[in-house]
């Protein structure tokens, strides 16, 4: 998001969580812990997974940990049928304002950057309240694709409230965002699914807080440790699941308490409760979830593109992409008979190869 | 997609402000926050401060992390 000059002033809370001297340390503490253990421990947000590869931290834990990647990539988890209503959407002229994420992902037959080369209006807006100027610009009716986890949707919610109050009917949103922890139960409720320890979303947390995932580590008695994305804050979040596990407990506990609160932030979950319903939705890889995702009440129906009656091709998904049991953290993307063949970010098959975030594509790029 | 990053305040209008990291300045909406000043850090996402930066959790954290590293 933001480039670094060649020297670049410091910031203390970027910085200091990247010593790699106390990164070491902090690795060895976790060997010792694990001992000749086996633990698979999930990153249940895609940050988590390119993090881990990037800072090169997978290859300073021992051998019997494993980090399995999850369900926490919004665009990898939200099913073509979206995509493909966007695009039709598009298709009758309207414009589309999108994250950059959801760019090049393919729907059932084509993807919003093939649409922008054939003639679609398709902008890649950094902030939804981008979708507001550029309604504010044009003549014509912009739909923003607002897609997202709990950190996302705030932000959404706040710029709907903002189009009511600047009286701004041009823009309309096309709502799906998605719940962690209901996705979360749903893989525990998986008898396919292993997972000894979940390294929880920081950023999600930021808003939920801790108390949403106290009822999975009470019911399943599987740790869990909300962890941030630094190196430091991702061992640590490591050293106490580890340690958890060593010493036989189930908790939730905040390795990221910097930002992360017990209560999370009230104000956004408010701003979110007023603008959204909770409804049953429909994740890639986990199917059907209740109570698991977000839509537009029905007094903001004026801003909700849902309604806008178009018509949609059926989804098909690729054939032979193993993208949802990726998400599921049951296959390892280099399990997938066409990573790295048929299927790389130049040419991708499936969502998990695309997003910045996908562990398709974490795989391909640090991984092999 | 859930990246966020901490970036310091620099100027604060009502519910919009502008925020700063690496000498790249941004301008954030304020809308989810009570009470931002300038001078603080918050965590910015999608173009919003998600939340404060709490330094003296921040300290506390780092100081934790040196005891384990060095036990
Ligand atoms: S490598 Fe490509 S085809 Fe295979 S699961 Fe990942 S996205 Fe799908």
């Amino acid at each position: 998001m933001i480039g670094v000059p060649a020297a670049r002033p410091s910031n203390r809370y970027i910085d200091a969580f990247r010593d790699g001297r106390v990164a070491r340390r902090l690795a060895d503490a976790i060997w010792e812990l694990v001992g000749k253990g086996r633990f698979s421990f999930m990153e249940v947000c895609g940050t988590h997974t390119v993090s881990a590869f990037r800072s090169g931290l997978r290859s300073m834990l021992p051998d019997g940990l494993e980090l399995r990647s999850g369900p926490g990539c919004p665009v990898c988890v939200t099913p073509n049928s979206y995509l493909d209503r966007a695009i039709a959407l598009g298709r009758k002229g309207m414009t589309l304002a999108t994250f950059g994420d959801m760019f090049r992902v393919p729907g059932s037959s084509s993807s919003l950057l093939k649409e922008r080369a054939m003639g679609a209006k398709v902008h890649v807006v950094y902030s939804p309240l981008d979708a507001l100027r550029l309604a504010e610009d044009s003549d014509g009716t912009v739909v923003f694709l607002a897609v997202g986890f709990e950190t996302t949707a705030p932000a959404v919610a706040a710029t709907v409230l903002e189009a009511r109050s600047r009286n701004l009917h041009k823009v309309k949103f096309l709502v799906a965002h998605k719940l962690i922890p209901p996705a979360m139960r749903c893989l525990l409720e998986d008898p396919d699914v292993r997972i000894d320890g979940f390294m929880c979303p920081g950023h999600v947390s930021v808003v939920i807080g801790s108390e949403p995932y106290r009822p999975l580590a009470r019911d399943y008695g599987v740790p869990c440790v909300i962890t941030g994305f630094e190196p430091l804050d991702m061992l640590q979040g490591i050293y106490l699941l580890a340690r958890q596990k060593a010493e036989g407990m189930a908790e939730v506990q905040i390795a990221y308490r910097r930002v992360v609160r017990p209560d999370g932030n009230t104000k956004a979950r408010e701003l979110m409760e007023e603008v959204f319903r909770v409804v049953d939705d429909e994740w890639r890889g986990l199917g059907p979830v209740p109570e698991s995702g977000l839509r537009l009440r029905e007094e903001f129906g004026e801003w909700d593109a849902e309604t806008i009656p178009v018509e949609v091709e059926p989804a098909v998904e690729p054939s032979g992409c193993r993208c949802g049991d990726v998400l599921r953290g049951t296959c390892s993307p280099p399990e997938c008979a066409l990573f790295g063949r048929a299927c790389t970010p130049e040419h991708p098959v499936g969502a998990c190869m695309v997003s910045s975030e996908g562990a398709c594509a974490a795989w391909y790029r640090y991984g092999r | 997609m859930c990246l966020a990053v901490p970036m310091r305040v620099i100027e604060v209008r009502g519910d919009m402000g502008v925020a700063e990291l690496w000498g790249v300045r941004r301008e954030v909406g304020l809308h989810l926050l009570e009470d931002v000043e300038v001078g603080d850090y918050v965590l910015v996402h999608a173009g919003f401060a998600i939340e404060k930066v709490d330094p003296g959790e921040a300290e506390r954290t780092l100081e934790m992390l040196s005891e384990i590293a060095g036990a």
